[in-house]
């Protein structure tokens, strides 16, 4: 099944790789070559933001996924005040533009609070609350497809709330919710690249420095766009793997 | 109708219950005893208010109107006395709802461990013994949606006994069944109710009623219609709606 397309994805990068190669007039990738001591350098300085981009990502999304649980429940509440909470925190947060989040988080809320923040907490917090009210709707969502009876079965066993919803109802609705878990991780690592404008040294702030030093746009930039994708597919694989995982855990 | 003849209190007292969903009134004034060992079987048409009755009777659903007393205990609108009375029930459905993400131990072990604060050691020998009784444990490890019909509702009948209840609630738990898995289930309720447990069970298996019911009960439009022994329920039941209904489900 996954052969097939592999296949594919190998061939569309080959391609692109013989496109670029084959207009080379305009190419100068004497800058990242590897063979040559700066052009080895420059490729390892650009590598080295991947740290960061991914260090960034996952504690974003470790802290909106928990967020987002905890946001997506009172949503879920018979009570109309968490409720209305629930929809009031989803639709501001999600009305406000990421980079806007950022600037705001970095620049802004030292004042309100009296303390500085260092870019990568700022870069963490901006983009997690961003994250956490996509993270409520899509537990809201798993949450409610779950079938009624779950929750009567769990009733019949004399489960309280919190074991219902840990032992009984999320581990159904996280199976249901991994893609959608997982488009929000590709997001995420997508959108690190615009906490670069507060200074935070991750991929594409390390190919903007490296692009005003060696004037070299095209390749750099073409390198940054692999790296992303690179990092995406070895995220979407692991994904599917675990997709696969929990399937065979429940014998199908 | 009193079956207190023997001088102690009923395993379950309905006193005057009256339950709406909206305008709609399910349950009318119903008012029945049920001894402790009695074995009760209900019947009555589609919408008349069987598995609502039951419903209430652990707690799933909640009476607007009436008393409903259970081993004793009031069953209120607090979590404390909802805890009690639904421990000393257990509840089959016509769906199984069994949770497909545990293993069949797994799914009998739940409530003991997390409810009754029992070791896994104790649980899991529980459950063997359980399995045994519902002649499937050689699925011990298996999946719910590895399992027939049949032996998925003997699996959450076991998982019902796993919480040691003195009561057992069956609600058509032979309905969605192949007809050539229906029999295996029977047997299993069958043995039960000769051990001496108290049970009501909603069902249409008149034949299985005959042999195993106590008492039967017709209900039509939310009300207790005819209440008698199954001799006399079967060859003279009184009202026009009870006798057209037996004609109907044993004449087709
Ligand atoms: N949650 C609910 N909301 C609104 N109406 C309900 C609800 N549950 C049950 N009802 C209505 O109450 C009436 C009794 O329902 P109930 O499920 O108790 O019937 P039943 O005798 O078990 O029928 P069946 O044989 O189809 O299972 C039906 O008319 C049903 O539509
Ligand atoms: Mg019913």
């Amino acid at each position: 099944m996954n052969r097939p397309h592999r296949r594919i994805t190998a061939c569309v990068l080959a391609a692109a790789a013989m496109t670029l190669a084959g207009c080379s007039q305009q190419w100068g990738w004497y800058v990242v070559n590897p063979a040559t001591p700066s052009g080895l350098t420059n490729l390892k300085f650009l590598i080295g933001g991947l740290q960061q981009t991914v260090l960034l990502s996952l504690t974003a999304i470790s802290i909106s996924v928990v967020a987002g649980l905890a946001i997506a429940l009172p949503g879920l509440a018979p009570s109309r005040l968490l409720r209305g909470f629930n929809r009031v925190f989803v639709e501001v947060v999600r009305a406000v533009p990421i980079l806007v989040l950022i600037l705001w988080v970095y620049y802004g809320m030292p004042q309100i609070m009296n303390v500085s923040i260092n870019v990568f907490w700022a870069g963490v917090i901006a983009l997690a609350l961003s994250d956490s009210a996509f993270e409520a709707e899509i537990f809201r969502a798993g949450i409610q497809s779950i079938d009624k009876g779950q929750y009567e079965a769990a009733h019949s066993v004399s489960l309280n709330y919190r074991d219902t919803m840990w032992f009984v109802i999320l581990p159904q609705a996280i199976r249901r919710i991994l893609p959608a878990l997982g488009n929000q991780l590709v997001y995420m690592l997508k959108m690190s690249s615009l906490v670069s404008v507060i200074g935070m040294q991750e991929l594409t702030r390390k190919a903007n420095e490296l692009v005003v030093t060696e004037y070299r746009p095209l390749e750099i930039y073409t390198v940054l766009v692999l790296e992303y994708l690179v990092l995406i597919l070895l995220v979407s694989a692991g994904v599917r793997w675990l997709e696969r995982r929990l399937q065979a855990d429940q014998g199908s | 109708m009193n079956c207190t003849e023997n001088g102690r209190e009923p395993m379950i007292q309905v006193d005057g219950v009256s339950t709406w969903f909206g305008d709609f009134q399910a349950l009318k004034h119903v008012t029945m005893d049920v001894a402790a060992g009695e074995r009760v079987v209900v019947c009555g048409p589609s919408g008349s208010g069987k598995s609502t009755l039951i419903r209430c009777i652990n707690g799933l659903e909640r009476h607007q109107e009436g008393e409903i007393r259970v081993d004793g205990t009031l069953l209120a609108q607090s979590r404390k006395s909802i805890d009690s009375v639904r421990s000393k029930i257990g509840m089959v459905f016509q769906q199984f709802n069994l949770f497909p993400h545990l293993s069949v131990l797994g799914n009998l072990m739940l409530g003991p461990v997390r409810s009754k604060g029992m070791t896994r050691q104790d649980a899991r020998a529980m459950a063997m013994r359980f399995l045994e009784r519902v002649r499937i444990p050689e699925q011990a490890d298996k999946f719910p949606r590895q399992l027939s019909g049949g032996q998925q509702q003997r699996v959450a009948i076991a998982r019902s006994l796993c919480m040691e209840p003195k009561i057992m609630l069956f609600d058509e738990p032979t309905s969605a069944l192949d007809p050539e898995m229906i029999n295996e289930v029977l047997e299993v309720i069958t043995e039960l109710a000769e051990s001496g447990m108290t049970m009501i069970c909603v069902t249409h298996e008149m034949g299985f009623a005959r042999r195993v019911a106590d008492r039967m009960v017709f209900m039509d439009h939310g009300e207790i219609v005819e209440m008698a022994k199954p001799d006399k329920f079967f060859t003279k039941p009184e009202s026009r709606r009870c006798i057209d209904f037996l004609d109907k489900i044993l004449h087709h």
